[in-house]
């Protein structure tokens, strides 16, 4: 269709039914909801939407130093040092770029300001799949885990209650653009999400344990260089997963015993708290039952 | 309750220009200060810009179709509206892009009101999200592509199968319910995918279970087993003898019109027989339906007539000597003019190939004029008489017989539906007479489509309309996602509405 330029996309605040908050500008795509009494939520709202403006803008700014595998120098904008700081612990021996935590760490900073504005019974943050969460003292959250865009079901639940030690859930895969998915993976798992003590920890974990998920030199799997599809992929010419054939019953166990061993990994440092990993229909889980257990 | 603020971060107006990359065909997104750099084919960060032929496109845009009005100007084509008033006379919004509200009693994304020739009308305008819906393929060639009923495929999974042949074309029926949702899941989503892409006027390949490989795209010649069909049969056997009996006759004593559905016999046809031409002795295998008509001469397949023949001397079951003579010239010639050969009996009545008088081949040349190209055409099919209509209506059943008494008019895209009589609206659509990129999917699986139901503003307020959701025109091309296209010319206006 030859359709020219559209209006610029600024960032956008509205209030959908349920009295929830959509914040988006460019890619990032925030649904939040906060509990407490009216005013609570409003100065929590008004809060979320002063901390969103801008901000793509200041990310933008360290994006260059953000696209650099890590360790790196730390960058100086509030949501770029939560993305600098939650890569840096998987860094050792692994390729990761702050990018990794993009998502969670928008989230984080966002609940975060709507934290400091007023008392919240309980708050959620959505990223796009990337979640940040405040419990207050006693009341807890029970989270629905779906493998699959293309046919949504409940595959799993994750309690989580105040005293866990849980305000963060991510989730990675190899679905990319186009097919539900927002971004490249190296692996081949369906679905990886990860709970941890924040958003964006969780998403960095989540987006390695996926990668990790893998038959390396499998000739099912379709990979092309990332730069091929992004040029400005912080990937590089790294291959990223395009396409998946058939798998035996017995490989999808293979690839997935590949990323419970990087989940454990993390789990047993003390980065994450558990993780659920979904291929082909076979599912694994790391970590205490009484986070996540299956639906 | 919803408010709406917005920073004012504007894009640079000429970045434009300056965004392609020449080398590479990569665009540079000035939407957001993210600045993608998008390949060809590829979406930016947000999935809501794309480069589409080197242009930086907005995926996801509203639809609004524009004619010249009497003055021969065309309202804010290319160019932002001047806030002139807006008429139904020259601007339709169409529901591509529009959006859907869910749960389905929520009033319609746009219900529009404007004025065409001094009578106050209304478009509702939506987006239908179809798990029942389909396609009817028909596909303009003689050859074998696969027996009736056979399955159709792609990637494996089946998608449709293979309906009736009709007059010099195959039809194939693709997705349905069955397929979308009643299968597997992946036939499901491999189903959703090849509907989408040929709906929206993409090729795709299928096979055909015991058939042929078929390339389909709406408005193109198809491409069966690798070959591209050019043209479409001037008739059956049969018929091609009737049109050119009299062109032959004198320049040749037989002619065989070779035909998987009905070969044709010159001598023996009534339109021999007019013309008293002498009946040459040259019988053909099959079955014969009347005289000089045969059915079943051979097997079909990819060959001379939709047969699977490839000499055609095959088909010739026996030439009787006490009617044949040595010298009689003999024409076996395809239903397309594709396939020709020329013969002379010998002092043995044993047929010998020769060259072909130039007569002769001006009237096989002729019959290949008189092909019309071989086009893959397709129509989506679809019912909105469920719960969409809500979104019309309070009263959803007054929509339905409104609609079939012809005082509402339902267009898709702009383009006009075949509305079936029976029950619900169910409709058909010819995806050539859509804008681009008209269907959109969802992960149910199924196929979004637009749909507008035009009508008189006083037939929508006694129907029970959503009256307190009308909005003027001119407020719609202050969306940020409108854009406009040129209004297909070839396609009835939706608002022109003939009175009972």
């Amino acid at each position: 269709m030859a359709v020219g330029l559209g209006p610029a996309v600024s960032a956008v605040a509205a209030l959908l039914p349920g009295d929830r908050l959509h914040l988006q500008h460019g890619p990032i795509d925030i649904i939040a909801r906060a509990w407490g009494d009216a005013d609570a939520i409003e100065r929590a709202y008004r809060a979320a939407w002063a901390a969103f403006s801008g901000l793509l803008e200041g990310l933008c700014a360290d994006l260059t130093l953000l696209r650099r595998p890590l360790p790196a120098p730390r960058p100086h904008g509030p949501v770029a040092r939560r993305m600098h700081d939650a890569a840096l612990p998987f860094c050792a021996g692994a390729f990761v770029t702050p990018m990794a935590a993009v998502a969670g760490a928008v989230a984080d900073h966002i609940l975060a300001e709507m934290r400091a504005a007023a008392p919240l019974a309980r708050a959620f943050v959505n990223n796009g799949g990337d979640i940040a969460l405040h419990l207050a003292p006693g009341r807890s959250f029970r989270c629905g885990i779906v493998s699959d865009l293309a046919s949504p079901g409940l595959d799993a639940i994750a309690a989580i209650a105040a005293e866990h030690r849980v305000r963060g859930i991510a989730t990675s895969g190899r679905a990319t653009k186009g097919s539900g998915g927002r971004s490249f993976s190296l692996g081949i798992a369906d679905a990886v999400t990860v709970l941890a003590e924040d958003a964006a920890t969780a998403d960095v974990a989540a987006t390695l344990v996926a990668n990790a998920v893998d038959l390396p030199g499998h000739p099912a799997v379709h990979r092309v260089p990332a730069c091929a599809l992004d040029p400005d992929s912080d990937l590089g010419s790294c291959p990223v997963t395009v396409g998946l054939g058939p798998l035996a019953a017995g490989e999808i166990a293979a690839a997935l015993d590949r990323g419970v061993v990087e989940a454990e990994r993390f789990r047993s440092r003390g980065l994450i708290a558990a993780a659920i990993l979904f291929l082909r229909g076979q599912r694994r889980i790391v970590g205490p039952a009484p986070l996540v257990h299956a639906a | 309750m919803t408010e709406t603020k917005q920073s004012t971060d504007a894009p640079a107006d000429d970045a434009l220009a300056q965004a392609k990359d020449p080398a590479s065909g990569i665009v540079v997104c000035d939407a957001c200060p993210v600045l993608c750099r998008i390949r060809p084919g590829r979406t930016g960060a947000c999935d809501r810009y794309g480069n589409l032929d080197g242009k930086l496109t907005r995926l996801d845009p509203l639809v609004i179709a524009a004619r010249a009005g009497k003055d021969g100007m065309v309202p804010f084509l290319g160019a932002p509206w001047d806030g002139s008033i807006l008429s139904g006379a020259t601007a339709f919004v169409t529901g591509v892009g529009a959006g859907t509200t869910y749960p389905d009693y929520k009033p319609a994304p746009f219900i529009v009101a404007s004025e065409m020739e001094g009578v106050d009308m209304v478009t509702v305008v939506t987006e239908g999200i179809f798990s029942y819906c389909g396609l009817k393929v028909k596909i303009d060639t003689d050859r074998f592509l696969g027996p009736e009923c056979a399955p159709v495929r792609v990637d494996g999974e089946q998608i449709g199968h293979v309906t009736t042949a009709e007059y010099g074309s195959q039809m194939l029926s693709l997705g349905g319910v069955r397929h979308l949702t009643g299968g597997s899941k992946r036939e499901g989503q491999v189903a959703c995918e090849a509907l989408l892409q040929l709906a929206n006027k993409q090729a795709v390949e299928v096979s055909i279970d015991g058939g042929a490989r078929v390339v389909l795209q709406a408005g193109s010649a198809p491409i069966i087993d690798g070959v591209r069909e050019e043209r479409m049969r001037v008739g059956c056997g049969s018929a091609a003898i009737g049109m050119f009996a009299r062109q032959w006759c004198g320049h040749v004593d037989e002619v065989i019109v070779v035909d998987d559905h009905i070969t044709g016999v010159l001598t023996e046809h009534q339109a021999g027989r007019f013309l008293d031409m002498r009946p040459s002795g040259v019988r053909v295998r099959g079955r014969r339906s009347t005289p000089g008509r045969y059915f079943q001469v051979a097997n079909p397949g990819r060959g001379w007539g939709g047969t699977d023949i490839g000499d055609p001397l095959e088909i010739v079951e026996r030439i009787d000597p006490r009617a044949a003579w040595p010298g009689l010239r003999l024409l076996m010639v395809s239903t397309t003019g594709e396939h020709a050969s020329f013969y002379v009996l010998d002092e043995s009545l044993l047929p010998r190939p020769a060259a072909m008088p130039a007569e002769v081949a001006r009237v096989v040349a002729r019959i290949g004029e008189n092909c019309e190209p071989a086009l893959v055409s397709i129509l989506f099919m679809a019912g909105a008489g469920g719960s969409l209509r809500a979104g019309v209506t309070e009263n959803p059943v007054l929509l339905t017989r409104s609609v079939h008494r012809g005082l509402t008019r339902v267009t898709s895209g702009g383009a006009p539906a075949y509305l079936w009589p029976g029950g619900g609206i169910t409709f058909m659509v010819d995806v050539l007479a859509m804008p681009e990129n008209s269907f959109g999917s969802v992960p149910t699986p199924a196929l979004v489509a637009p749909i507008e139901f035009s009508l008189p503003l006083e037939d929508y307020r006694a129907m029970g309309g959503h009256l307190d959701r009308l909005r003027p025109l001119a407020s719609v091309r202050g969306e940020r996602r409108a854009t406009t296209i040129a209004w297909n010319e070839a396609n009835p206006w939706p608002l022109d509405l003939a009175r009972p």
